[in-house]
């Protein structure tokens, strides 16, 4: 075999892994050993210029159950004998060639994650990226993906309740969908992707393996968008009623005799999911492809073993029970036969047409190198870290209406509203009220607050502090629900890792998650990278979207974002309220619209965001407050306005500002809107005291109207017109 | 009353149904899988909602013959009552247990939110339901557009079959309360005998004031009150 550069670009190693890969055979790999290297040995699987920071994230605390990375998703102890299970997964580059089926298929993939831990699905949350919608193309991605989210999640009955997106040009041509998928182990056991001993067996259980999703993981999430174009055949095509049948059969398998093991088939099909279990379990294993059942009959072993078809699981048992698991899968119309076995040897043997075409050390295709990272900060970061003054000459009311009206502030409620976001019979909270979803445990009152969030523009200006950012904002939507944040999952989508400018972008991310993590206690369970996300040689803003699990022991104590009663009073918490430097509007949505470019240098108190969580806890329990809203894009003004819009009231506010552009419309403050009776307001007072956070009363509830200072006025229903935008008639 | 609840492969509503069920005085609901040939001992059936059988083809098109359905059919004939929720509507429509058909909604998009209902006093399912009385039920539908001839339309209305239509929060049944484009804001008809109710809007997730509304329950104890009695 001649090998040469473009075979190596299809597979996505280099030459110096290729050398690498001579030197620990002892010869020179096969072509299908090649594309098995190529699989296990790519970002998505072998995580090679990750590896060695995300070792460094905090992953324990007294709930976790899990070990991060070493299982298809985390667990965290709910009590009384509950567990949740929870990963972020992306689907970007296939998204990006084929929208509708690339996350479509990116919703199937992490629900099968979820529920080969023998957890069951529910609840979906997405985190997504766009390009401006007066792009043609961008709007095609758009639709495409909310389609494929929607046709998919509501069919397997799952409630997508939440998420976040935001438009930035910088996605255009390479849009981010990260699906987020939670399940509960309610009386079943926790299922492993473990094969015990030797002599257990692999029973494939699903759909046919086809020709789908060659080269998905190697090739797709390994290159920028230009040279992907033409792979349209690598992206999956869904079958969600297939997954559906294929969930409910996996969760009755489970408490079945004999069952030793699942693990799902994603990424680099069966290389990765059967190549992963024996290197996890210390054992060899020895796969015959001529058991497979395939869409067609001429498939090369190369094809088969790198398929992506989707909607198939592997079940590992002990021998004697295979029969059994496959006449059961068999009663639900599902095929199921038995490809192999786990054996002493070490390695990987594959059988096919009777032959033994590969055998191969399991430790040396699974244990990919890893890379350190350049962490020079490059000079075009230290320029657009230089704050700029602002120019714009706008006035407050236009500003004010102008950010309202913005794709990444205004309502996201007709697309929530194409996702089934209340089967199950869970949804406390749904999508758009509050900061975070709230879904019932059906055990007395106890409930689970769900989020996940990033703001992508304060990670372009600094990827550290931006990382950190998206860690608190997670765990500060969580508290405003007035849950405990409990566990995160983080989904790390970047630029390509082989430009020294994205490396430096990588490791500062990692360090702002870690940083924030330490700061604030709470652990990251589990997770996802997906690199070279760059289109016309561009990278991404770096956007590591956190997701996020929260815990409340009595969901009738639940806040939700909108104003309740006139009279209410509405108070500032957090960092210094009375905060007007020009600094805060660094990297915000008014810089976006109002100014040439984002600049200046994003801030964080990690310490202080840490008391105003405890703070936002502890007078939930004593049922302080009436509803909580944290202030992100577009500052305290807009904040205040979503509170008033999602509670149908006006509001009278004076504030004591001089700079009033910044302290109005910035973003890099922790803080957070609440409203309260009037005979509240001197015990939160004074338990901000306690916890040394800021306070300030800064006016009421009323009917109608908003007005802030002399500045802005509008009545409720102009807030509310531009807030929700037309939905398009078809007609 | 004994309840059984069917399930197709793709139903997703039928532990939503039994969950509903379960806060029903005078309830017992079991699942009856679609491939069973016979439906026991059951006094009522619910056919809930879904993506049977992927739902592919067009909504409700495969499970019509699924094996169950000729039971189903014959538990109509006699008299007993038949509710389909959703999915559970348009595998009624499309096996002509009742009349008309659900196409894609106006704006072809699916959409799950809060609908308001009102009721026609008249019929066995709604019999609990008063006259002026506006219900707060969810949809969660791509193909919920109820379509029919138009003499079909007026029979329907002349025999008092349109159980249910949607309208405003004040309950005005108006143009911009019809949240998919069914003809005359029609939610919910039952067939001419008033024994098989289709309905798009979910009563399974109007359980419990926690979810925002238990109006939905208000139709599971009309239809076992109703039909316990005639029984």
């Amino acid at each position: 075999m001649t090998i040469d550069k473009s075979l190596l670009k299809e597979i996505a190693l280099s030459f110096s892994e290729y050398e690498k890969i001579i030197e620990l055979l002892g010869r020179k790999p096969t072509t299908l050993e090649l594309g098995l290297f190529g699989a296990l040995w790519s970002e998505h699987c072998g995580y090679k210029h990750t590896k060695l920071l995300l070792k460094t994230l905090p992953n324990k605390s007294s709930r976790v159950i899990s070990n991060l990375g070493s299982e298809n998703a985390g667990v965290i102890d709910l009590g009384n004998g509950l567990k949740a299970v929870m990963k972020v997964e992306s689907h970007n580059h296939p998204s990006a060639i084929e929208p509708k089926e690339g996350a479509a298929t990116g919703v199937g993939g992490i629900v099968r994650d979820i529920f080969a831990m023998g957890a069951f699905p529910i609840a979906l949350l997405n985190s997504l990226r766009f390009g401006p919608l007066d792009e043609p193309r961008n709007r095609y991605l758009f639709d495409g993906v909310i389609e494929g989210i929607s046709s998919y999640g509501n069919c397997l009955g799952i409630p997508d309740i939440g998420g976040e997106i935001e438009f930035e040009d910088c996605y255009s041509k390479n849009p981010l969908v990260n699906a987020m998928c939670v399940g509960i182990v309610r009386d079943s056991p926790l299922m492993s992707a473990k094969a015990e001993k030797e002599g257990n067996v692999l029973i494939l259980v699903g759909a046919e393996t086809g020709k789908d999703g060659i080269h998905g993981a190697s090739g797709l999430a390994s290159q920028s968008i230009e040279e992907s174009s033409s792979a349209r055949s690598a992206v999956q095509v869904g079958n969600p009623f297939l997954e559906k049948v294929l969930l409910e059969a996996c969760l009755i398998s489970v408490k079945m005799k004999g069952i030793v093991g699942m693990q799902d088939l994603g990424a680099a099909g069966l290389t990765s999911s059967v190549i992963e279990v024996a290197y996890k379990s210390n054992l060899g294993v020895n796969i015959n492809l001529d058991k497979v059942h395939l869409k067609e009959e001429d498939m090369t072993a190369y094809e088969i073993m790198l398929s992506e078809s989707q909607e198939r699981m592997l079940i590992i048992s002990e021998e004697k029970h295979a029969k059994k698991f496959i006449d059961f899968f068999n009663t639900r119309d599902l095929t199921a036969s038995i490809i192999g076995h786990f054996n002493n040897s070490k390695n990987v043997t594959i059988m096919h047409k009777n032959q033994q075409i590969l055998k191969t050390p399991v430790k040396i295709l699974t244990e990919a190198p890893s890379y350190e990272l350049n962490e020079v900060k490059p000079s075009w970061i230290e320029e657009v870290q230089e704050y700029k003054s602002p120019s714009s000459t706008k006035n407050l009311q236009d500003i004010f209406e102008g950010l309202l009206n913005s794709p990444n502030i205004a309502s996201k409620k007709e697309i929530f509203q194409q996702y089934d976001h209340q089967v199950q019979l869970n949804t406390i909270v749904g999508p758009g009220k509050a900061d975070a979803a709230i879904l019932r445990l059906k055990k007395n009152k106890e409930a689970i607050a769900l989020t996940i969030d990033c703001d992508s523009k304060k990670c372009f200006l600094d990827p550290e502090v931006g990382a950190a950012m998206a860690v608190a904002e997670s765990c500060r939507n969580i508290v405003c629900t007035g849950a405990t944040p409990l566990a995160l999952t983080d989904g790390l989508n970047l630029g390509n890792p082989e430009k020294i400018d994205v490396q430096y972008q990588i490791s500062k991310t990692i360090k702002g998650i870690k940083l924030a993590c330490d700061t604030l206690g709470i652990p990251i369970i589990s997770g996802n990278v997906s690199l070279y996300n760059e289109a016309d040689e561009k990278p991404i803003y770096p956007t590591p979207t956190i997701g996020a699990i929260g815990f409340i022991d009595n969901y009738d104590n639940a806040l939700t974002s909108g104003f309740k009663n006139e009279g209410d009073h509405i108070i500032i918490l957090g960092s210094d309220p009375l905060d007007d430097s020009d600094e805060l509007l660094s990297g915000s949505e008014y810089q976006k619209l109002f100014e040439p470019n984002l600049s200046g240098m994003p801030k964080l108190d990690l310490n202080l965001e840490k008391s105003l969580h405890l703070l936002m806890i502890e007078m939930t329990k004593k049922r302080l407050l009436q509803s909580a809203h944290d202030c992100s894009t577009g500052g305290i003004a807009i904040a205040i306005a979503e509170s008033c819009i999602l509670g149908s009231k006006g509001a009278e506010i004076k504030i004591g500002f001089q700079n009033k552009k910044a302290a109005l419309f910035g973003e890099n403050r922790s803080a957070i809107i609440i409203s309260c009776y009037s005979s509240n307001v001197e015990s939160i007072s004074l338990t901000c005291k306690e916890y040394n956070v800021g306070f300030l009363n800064v006016g009421t509830v009323q009917k109608g109207t908003l007005e802030i200072n002399e500045d802005i006025k509008i009545t409720v229903e102009k807030l509310k017109s531009i807030f929700y935008p037309k939905p398009e008639k078809i007609n | 009353m004994k309840i059984g609840i069917v399930v197709f492969p793709g139903t997703w509503s039928d532990r939503d149904c039994k969950q509903a069920l379960n806060n029903i005085p005078n309830t017992k609901s079991s699942y009856l899988w679609h491939k069973d040939s016979n439906v026991g001992d059951v006094e009522a059936i619910i056919l809930p909602g879904g993506f049977s059988h992927g739902d592919y083809l067009r909504a409700g098109a495969i499970a019509q013959f699924s094996p169950i359905m000729k039971e189903v059919a014959c538990f109509a004939k006699k008299g007993f009552p038949i509710l389909g929720i959703c999915n559970g509507f348009q595998i009624l429509c499309e096996s002509k247990l009742l009349p008309g058909t659900l196409i894609r909604n106006r704006d072809l998009k699916f959409k799950c939110c809060d609908t308001y209902l009102k009721s026609s006093t008249r019929s066995k399912f709604s019999s609990l339901i008063y006259n002026s009385q506006v219900l707060k039920i969810p949809i969660s539908h791509g193909e919920g557009n109820y379509q029919a001839y138009p003499n079909t339309i007026k029979a329907l209305f002349e025999n008092d079959q349109v159980v249910f239509r949607y309208c405003s929060k004040e309950g005005y049944v108006d143009e911009d309360s019809n949240p998919n484009g069914s003809v005359d804001n029609i939610a919910g008809i039952t067939n001419i005998e008033g024994n098989v109710l289709g309905m798009m809007p979910h009563p399974e997730r109007s359980s419990s004031l926690d979810l925002g509304s238990e109006d939905g329950n208000l139709i599971f104890r009309s239809m076992v009150e109703s039909f316990s009695q005639a029984v």
